[in-house]
């Protein structure tokens, strides 16, 4: 079985133009996204207290609200999560760190409120300076990321390469953040995790390309930069194509039965394949390509000295 | 001849890969739900215990399937967890203060795997239930203690090499010396100087001063000091809740992670692991007038500290005994009043002192003050947290002799203060003290639900990807399948053997990432395998060339990642390390399945035949 029959190369880079104008159009609107609604961040980051608690019978979230309110906590957050039995309770920074305590506290309003039996399913608090601390380090673990990937690129391939994978990277990072922040999505340590797994599928998915592009220069001698990087793109389609719906069937597993704790996870790799397998094929080589990368940068010039081995590099 | 491995390399192939199922088999047993006995303070579980907690579990007719004695442990174990809490509750006032019982869960595994070390993969309090807190050490106390001890030195120093000083006081991050001549200043910076090589001096000879301050290196290990006996000090706290596996970990430069599987009474676990407390015990100021005192007048020399019923009282500032001197203490009864009284052992020193100190002021009372730090929630200026200082009188009792190492003290409510108290002045009074500031709490059923769904979503992400291999790739994609299997299995494996990999929620979806990115190295090698066949090559040399032309992109695809994954693990914390732990042993054992696993049952199967058409 195939899933493309193609007989002849796809002009890819004919479309990068579009591509690059359908790209900075994203960028741009993610920025504006990220700079205006910002990221919903989670509790991880801003601090606070998280309660989730399970009820016998579906919750009447009004009634809970008002319990809350009835208890002086008027800044609750009361959400449904998972089920209707389950519910989602959030609640700002307290000014003492006493507020520890809450957990229990809203445990036993509850009880006495709904004359339900409250089962505690998940409590969570965070200080605020443990939040800044890990945007910090998370913004810190990205940053260094990136910039051991493009040593390693540069080193095993050529400045140009690293830079197309290193851009591509950004590229992916930016619109999945842009996506979270335009859908309000709540942005926790989960989904930093899942946008670091990004970073790594779509640079797997460059290096591919990468990787090919490399082995055609030295092979194909004839063709223009731009010929070379289609027919490798055409070459390695159907590979990338098919990790990409492999990743995404065993996300859609994720995303449909992996539970609500790691909803946030899996919509961030859907959206992450989607970009990355893009990226892969438009950023990373249209910026390579509008560097200048040619086949002099990527032939060893020894053979070409010596004009031995002609052989084995034609095709 | 190509595409034929060595027979050293199949068996190679064969033997990992069975060292790999062999280590993962103990998670297939699964976990037992026990009760683990074990005495404190080095005290040994005997087997008159195991009598008594037999005859107890009989006469409550609690179910269990098991009860040995094992390395001075009791392990009992049940069939659930209502069984399990039943017991727990039950055997606690039976065998009294000196033995903690705690829940556990205990691998099911079968004794030969136990014997070749083979163990389950640990999971995370995600998976299994428990808390999880994130402290913080009051750098800021620890440097003001390590200042005072270096003026309290200083002064006793120059105090024995009879050179008369001025004054000698905490000033800045550091301590000023002023003396009274340049020879006693000169006299004085020799003698200092030979105390600790980490201090730095500046003598200023217009003001007879020497400024001494900290050098860097001193510093930095005064901070570490302050965070590893924290560290001591909160695991002793931790093995007095009785906690089966308990986690104490330093994290970063002022933080602690303390992790307690299985633990749902957080209240209390927050209690004994968050209350810095100390005792010091002071002579009342019974000239001044406590009431006038409270309102402002203090008596210079005296402090006003209020009582359980809000009572202030005046106390001289000098204290007898500080906390540090503690080294053991119990709860019980006063034998005459009955009342709930704490049995404090003082170390010599401690004992040297309090007997001085009593021994002038019998028929005089003195007070037992408790001083706990808390935080405010506020932080400093270079954000730090700040930390408050309560104290609290908690008894005023006439000294009716010279007291010596061991006393006691009475005024604690009720016998279950008393025990706490006890507890806390047992387990030590910590350096710096040390605010939750993380606490995360995951419920039982939650932890069960979390495992129950994170299966579901391996098992199906699984299953579609090998439904859709055969059906791309047949005969190849069955070959590409088995080594999805075997990677699936070596991840297990190398999980359960690590120590420290723990299993937690975003590993679990880390794993089932990794299937999906599996198949990839497979994908790039029967795509190139159809290529070369396009081309026209022979079957033989399509399936070599394959594999040989994709090593180099797989291999650098992956080193990336694998590079990416290693920076999540080092810099990450909580879920973002559980996901990288499972990536990175999953990119390294997808490689060894997909590129030489697979090439050996390729090999098996096709190699050295002569093929003209070829299922991919």
């Amino acid at each position: 079985m195939q899933l493309l029959k193609l007989k002849d190369t796809v002009a890819f880079m004919s479309f990068r133009k579009p591509a690059v104008i359908f790209s900075l159009v994203l960028i741009i609107a993610s920025i504006a996204s990220l700079a205006t609604n910002k990221l919903n961040l989670g509790l991880d980051f801003t601090g606070g207290t998280l309660i989730e608690v399970g009820f016998e019978q579906p919750a009447n979230l009004g009634e809970i609200r008002q319990i809350m309110e009835q208890g002086g906590h008027e800044d609750a957050v009361v959400q449904l999560f998972g089920s209707a039995n389950d519910v989602l309770i959030r609640l700002g920074q307290r000014e003492n760190v006493k507020a520890e305590m809450l957990g229990n506290e809203i445990l036993s309003l509850l009880k006495d409120g709904t004359s339900q039996n409250v089962e505690m399913r998940r409590i969570e608090f965070v200080g605020a300076n443990v939040g800044e601390e890990l945007t910090e380090q998370g913004g810190l673990a990205m940053l260094t990321a990136l910039i051991c990937i493009l040593i390693y690129v540069a080193f095993r391939f050529e400045w140009r390469f690293a830079l197309g994978s290193v851009a591509a990277l950004a590229h992916d990072v930016i619109l999945t953040l842009g996506l979270f922040s335009f859908l309000q999505l709540e942005f926790d340590l989960t989904v930093l995790a899942a946008i670091l797994a990004v970073i790594g599928y779509s640079l797997n998915d460059t290096i591919v390309v990468s990787d090919r592009i490399r082995e055609n220069f030295r092979k194909i001698r004839k063709g223009t930069p731009e010929e070379v990087i289609n027919i490798s793109l055409t070459q390695t389609l159907s590979r990338t194509l098919i990790t990409s719906l492999t990743t995404f069937l065993v996300l859609l597993a994720l995303f449909f039965k992996g539970g609500a704790l790691i909803h946030g996870f899996a919509t961030a790799l859907l959206f992450g394949i989607f970009v990355g397998t893009y990226s892969s094929i438009y950023v990373a080589s249209t910026v390579a390509l509008g560097l200048g990368i040619s086949k002099e940068d990527l032939i060893p010039e020894v053979i070409e000295k010596e004009g031995a081995d002609q052989e084995e590099f034609m095709p | 001849m190509i595409n034929k491995y060595p027979l050293w390399k199949s068996l190679m192939v064969v033997f990992i890969l069975m060292f790999g199922a062999l280590y993962a088999l103990p998670n297939y047993y699964g976990e037992d739900h026990a009760v683990q006995i074990s005495g404190k303070r080095g005290l040994e579980v005997s087997a008159s215990t195991l009598d008594t907690v037999r005859s107890e579990l009989d006469k409550q007719s609690i179910k269990f399937s098991s009860v040995v004695l094992e390395d001075g442990q009791i392990l009992i174990r049940f069939e659930d967890y209502e069984n399990q809490k039943k017991a727990q509750e039950k055997l606690i006032p039976v065998l009294g203060d000196q033995y903690s019982v705690a829940l556990n869960l205990t691998p099911a595994t079968p004794e030969w795997l136990d014997n070749l070390g083979a163990v389950p993969m640990k999971l995370g309090l995600d998976l299994s239930g428990g808390v999880h807190f994130l402290m913080e050490v009051d750098m800021k106390t620890a440097m003001d203690r390590a200042k005072l001890n270096m003026s309290d030195t200083f002064k006793a120093k120059l105090r024995e090499e009879k050179i008369r000083y001025k004054r000698v006081a905490e000033v800045g991050n550091g301590v000023e010396v002023e003396l009274r001549s340049i020879e006693d200043l000169e006299q004085a910076e020799t003698i200092l100087k030979r105390i600790d090589p980490g201090y730095v001096f500046v003598d200023d000879e217009d003001s007879l001063t020497l400024k001494v301050t900290m050098s860097d290196q001193k510093i930095k290990e005064t901070r570490e000091n302050a965070i590893s006996q924290n560290i001591t000090i909160i695991r002793n706290r931790v093995n007095e809740l009785g906690v089966a596996e308990p986690l104490v970990q330093r994290q970063g430069q002022k933080h602690i992670v303390v992790e307690l599987p299985g633990v749902q009474d957080t209240a209390k676990a927050k209690e004994i692991l968050g209350a810095t407390a100390t005792l010091s015990f002071h002579m009342v100021d019974q000239q001044g007038d406590p009431i006038s005192a409270a309102n402002g007048r203090v008596p210079p020399g005296s402090f006003v500290v209020n009582d359980k019923n809000n009572q202030p009282v005046l106390l001289k500032k000098r204290a007898i005994l500080t906390g540090e001197h503690i080294v053991g203490a119990n709860s019980g009864r006063d034998q005459q009043t009955q009342q709930p009284a704490v049995f404090v052992d003082l170390d010599a020193t401690g004992g040297d002192k309090m007997s001085r100190g009593t021994r002038g002021n019998v028929g005089k009372p003195m007070a037992t003050v408790f001083i706990e730090s808390v935080a405010t929630g506020e932080k400093n200026p270079d954000g730090s947290l700040k930390f408050r200082k309560e104290m609290e009188v908690i008894s005023v009792a006439t000294i009716q002799s010279r007291l010596g190492r061991s006393f006691q003290i009475t005024g604690e409510r009720s016998p279950a203060s008393a025990h706490n108290l006890a507890l806390l002045l047992r387990a030590g009074a910590l350096i710096a003290p040390i605010a939750i500031v993380e606490e995360r709490t995951v419920g039982p059923s939650l932890g069960a639900e979390n495992v129950q769904l994170g299966l579901q979503a391996i098992m199906w992400g699984f299953a579609l990807v090998l439904a859709f291999m055969m059906i791309y790739y047949r005969k190849f994609g069955v070959v590409a399948n088995l080594a999805l299997a075997a990677n699936l299995i070596l991840i297990v494996g190398i999980m359960s053997l690590i120590p420290g990999a723990t299993l937690t929620l975003p590993g679990m979806a880390g794993i089932v990432l990794t299937v999906g990115m599996a198949v990839d190295a497979n994908v790039l090698i029967f795509e190139r395998i159809r290529e070369e066949l396009r081309d026209g090559q022979s079957v033989q040399q399509s399936i070599h060339r394959g594999y040989d032309a994709a090593f180099s992109t797989i291999f650098d695809a992956n080193i990336t990642t694998l590079i990416a994954a290693i920076i999540l693990f080092a810099v990450g914390t909580g879920p973002i390390k559980g996901f990288a732990v499972t990536l990175s042993i999953g990119i390294v054992t997808s490689m060894f399945t997909s590129i030489i696993g697979t090439r050996a049952v390729v090999n098996a199967i096709w190699g050295g035949k002569k093929l003209d058409k070829l299922s991919i």
